[in-house]
């Protein structure tokens, strides 16, 4: 009797693998994953998402990375995610080490953990991978036997509050330097060259290379930095982030991986660009990613067929902060819709401003009744609206409102902030007399035989969280208790309206956002707090049910650590901010401008419209060098 | 035209779920480029269904699924562009037409055909064997009574295997049996393996077998003598 191969090859055993929630996380083997003979390259990178696999496979960047490295021959890239909850634990108690995917070795084995830092709440995860794979938290304690701690991503902006857990931080886009940085490493190796040595090299020779324990920090009697520098004169003491700037020439995932399992983002995904002109004063994206950089036509177009071809994927997303900025935006789009008919591709097309353009679009490749539009006034009131730069008027809401309605839609989601700078009681009202408003235009512009049911308004409010490099960098947060009270004012503002009953209301959690804001802007003193809270069991601190405040507040007194002083100061023009020695590219005096213009509630034209000179034009491309209207003259 | 698939999974797919190996084979027919019939409507999908799910850690050499497609270049090609859109874990074995059903009747799809199943049971690490317990299949089989405990909502019901069980014997070390599948009246392998090793009074820790299940059955016959077909011999050559 001929039988099939049953023979496990994986890192976890069939008991182990048969007693977890969702084995297919842990067992590698997608379509388009990468195989390479171990033996035959020079470096094992090990990526990693620190959050469940479902989350990691979801995201672009990885997947541009894991393309890039794979590239290389001497170099075979695999992927790391966090184990969930259910098999942390068993790792724990079987003491098995956390593995890579494709080879189903240990991550210790590795010459590179590259950890994407994309958001705050992963920081207990982080520690988490560490652990597991059997490497010491923290930098100083490792030895030649562990892989290099990398961590990159858009909280690499502020390092700071995990600088200690890192050997070194990639600052900016990858595609530039990390050639230069695998090179000096091999280099290094092939002299016989330690650990520290490599480290130094790096931070000396590698642009964008931060290498936190090769810099120093000294703080004032009130806890704010008296200086911070690098502890040799070798060593530079400002990095500045690193930037591709032709983006049809940086390598792009075109055979995408195709998880088993259903990912968040179950589709093929195609940058058409990086950056944003809009420069919303709120906005960390839309000043770290300066300038607005283009691919060209012909490569997306090439890029949809082949993703398409070779991912067999049934929906194909284009990602941009502001897609209805991409210039080209309606030829890309008839392309994908011939294309997509043909071969019954979903096009889903988020970030589009509600006009009649895109509405028309979307009236095409979705179906309107199942669907809801989406508008982020991010603040109720024109006011406030102005003060944070969100250059949306309120008639523009109600005209898009009205042209979806008579457009078919009647489902309308609305996006907003509470606890912005300035923000008075009067500004929250203005979020449910617009929500409201919209309500009624329903009723003004769809004749009752029509009507495709009532009108249905959902509000979502989350808490504003101030970033580094924004204009609001300064500026101090609400605190718990005045975040909840607003959340109610909201609430209580929202049922006095005429349509109130068409309108329901969510908001986000508090605690969760309090802890964003302490990461966001903290410094060194903050890791303690965080190896503290990872010691008593926190995990998962961006999943609701994993979320324990209770912990993390013993772990804030045990360490000492003032949550009041890293949210609610507003901050001094010459205070020294914790990652005021890395360079975006957009200057400090910039950003101070635009929180006095901010305050004085200016609005600042986008980048199409007129030039700031932020200081984004040192990058020498992009939108920086396009024909404006005010270059005529 | 309506296609049968029959093909096998195994190795590290055996930890797939019945729905994440739908939307594998989504996906590969897309990538093999075969002219699959999609439904008509707003969100179109591809006309598909699968004969009976397999439970997770088992592998199998004998599962089905049906396709429609609207064109193709014959079997051949398109056993070979699938096989190549697959995934290590899946061989494509067969490929088959089922015939136009008569006027004003439907085709019977694969899950509604599907009337018993045979398995194979193996000891993963190969310290033991099925073989040692040759002798007693037969005195198994003889019982008139084969009682398995079931846990459901209402608490433990237990059900008579016996008439269920169609066949059962050791060959190469291996537990081999084929039970009624399908709306029938599903027998679990499990079910089968456990009752096995109650009445030889054995203990065997749990996940020491593999279960493999070798194929699936239409039945021809009637109820009074049942008369047992593979899936794919409904189908025909193209």
């Amino acid at each position: 009797m001929q039988l099939p191969d049953f023979q496990n090859r994986l890192a976890l055993p069939d008991e182990i693998l048969l007693s977890v929630e969702k084995p297919a996380r842990y067992i590698g083997g997608e379509i388009n994953a990468v195989k390479k003979d171990k033996r035959r390259v020079a470096i094992r990178f090990a990526m990693c998402f620190p959050d469940v696999y479902e989350i990691g496979m979801s995201h672009l960047g990885i997947q541009i990375l894991y393309e890039m490295f794979n590239r290389y021959e001497d170099v075979w890239c695999e992927r790391v995610y966090s184990p969930w909850l259910d098999l942390d634990r068993i790792l724990r108690k079987e003491k098995i080490p956390l593995f890579a995917l494709e080879s189903q070795d240990p991550v210790k084995d590795f010459d590179f953990l590259g950890i994407t830092l994309q958001y705050e709440m992963c920081y207990t995860n982080i520690l988490q991978i560490l652990d597991l794979s059997g490497i010491p938290l923290l930098a100083k304690n490792r030895g030649a036997d562990c892989p290099i701690v990398i961590g990159g991503g858009p909280c690499v902006y502020n390092p700071e509050p995990v600088a200690p857990f890192f050997d070194l931080f990639y600052i900016g886009e990858g595609e530039t330097a990390y050639r230069q940085l695998l090179d000096l490493y091999l280099e290094n190796k092939a002299a016989g060259g330690d650990r520290k040595q490599f480290l130094l090299r790096a931070a000396r020779e590698v642009p964008g290379i931060y290498v936190p324990s090769l810099y120093d920090v000294t703080y004032k009697e009130d806890g704010t930095i008296a200086s911070f520098g690098p502890v040799r004169e070798d060593v530079p003491k400002t990095i500045r982030k690193e930037i591709a700037m032709d983006l049809d020439r940086v390598p792009y995932p075109d055979k995408p991986l195709v998880p088993y399992l259903k990912p968040v983002q179950d589709r093929v995904v195609l940058e058409i660009q990086r950056g944003c002109i809009r420069g919303c004063r709120f906005c960390q994206a839309g000043q770290i990613y300066r300038p607005v950089r283009e691919k060209s036509l012909e490569t997306l177009k090439e890029y949809a067929a082949a993703m398409l071809k070779h991912t067999g994927q049934e929906e194909i997303s284009l990602n941009s902060l502001s897609s209805s900025d991409y210039s080209r935006l309606e030829e890309l789009v008839d392309y994908l819709m011939e294309t997509c008919r043909e071969k019954k591709v979903n096009i889903s097309l988020p970030s589009l401003r509600i006009d009649a353009f895109s509405l028309d679009v979307m009236g095409k490749v979705q179906d309107v009744k199942k669907s809801s539009l989406t508008f982020a006034p991010e603040a109720g009131s024109q006011r406030l609206r102005d003060v944070i730069n969100k250059g949306l008027t309120e008639e523009v809401i109600l005209q898009g409102a009205a042209m979806a309605f008579a457009g078919g839609w009647s489902r309308v989601k609305l996006y907003f902030m509470l606890g912005l700078p300035t923000e008075t009681e009067e500004d929250i009202w203005e979020i449910a007399r617009l929500c409201n408003r919209i309500a009624a235009v329903y009723y003004d512009v769809v004749p009752k035989e029509k009507r495709n049911g009532p009108v249905q308004i959902v509000a979502s409010t989350s808490f504003f969280i101030p970033k580094p490099f924004t204009p609001f960098q300064w500026a101090s947060m609400c605190t718990k208790d005045a975040f909840l009270q607003k959340a109610g004012l909201t609430k209580h503002a929202i049922h006095e309206q005429l349509n109130q009953k068409r309108i329901k209301y969510n908001w986000h959690e508090a605690d969760v956002s309090v802890l964003e804001g302490v990461f966001a802007r903290g410094d060194r003193r903050v890791a303690d707090v965080i190896l503290k809270a990872y010691e008593k069991g926190c995990l998962y601190d961006a999943w609701g049910e994993s979320f324990h405040y209770d912990r993390w507040l013993e772990a804030f007194a045990e360490c000492g650590v003032d949550i009041g002083f890293y949210n609610s100061r507003t901050r001094s023009r010459d205070e020294i901010l914790p990652w005021d020695f890395l360079d975006c590219g957009v200057s400090r005096d910039f950003l101070w401008k635009e929180w006095e213009r901010a305050q004085a509630q200016i609005l600042t034209p986008n980048c199409r419209q007129a030039c700031q000179g932020c200081g984004a034009r040192q990058f020498g491309g992009g939108v920086c060098f396009e024909k404006r209207e005010d270059m005529d003259s | 035209m309506k296609v049968r698939i029959k093909f096998s999974k195994y190795g590290a797919l055996r930890f797939i779920g019945h729905l994440d190996l739908m939307r594998t084979f989504q996906k590969a027919l897309r990538r093999a480029d075969i002219d699959v019939t999609y439904t008509t409507g707003f969100s179109p999908h591809q006309v598909m269904t699968f004969a009976a799910p397999l439970g997770m850690g088992l592998c199998s050499i004998g599962e089905y699924m049906d396709i429609e497609v609207d064109s193709h270049r014959g079997a051949a090609d398109l056993k070979e562009r699938l096989q190549a859109a697959c995934p290590e874990g899946i061989d494509i074995l067969s490929v088959r037409a089922l015939p136009e059903p008569e006027p004003n009747k439907k085709v019977i799809s694969a899950m509604a055909s599907v009337s018993a199943a045979a398995y194979a049971a193996v000891f993963k690490d190969g310290t033991r064997s099925f073989s040692d317990w040759a002798s007693q299949s037969e005195a198994f089989l003889s019982q008139t009574e084969i009682l398995s405990q079931k846990e459901s909502k209402k608490g433990t019901v237990t059900v008579n295997l016996r008439p269920g069980i169609r066949e059962l014997h050791v060959e190469d070390g291996a537990l081999v049996f084929t039970v009624d599948a399908g709306s029938r009246g599903n027998i679990r392998p499990e079910q089968v393996t456990e009752c096995f090793f109650a009445f030889l009074g054995v203990r065997v820790p749990a996940n020491a077998l593999q279960l493999i299940r070798l194929e699936l059955y239409a039945d021809r016959g009637t109820p009074e003598k049942p008369d047992f077909v593979p899936l794919e011999a409904l189908g025909e050559e193209f």
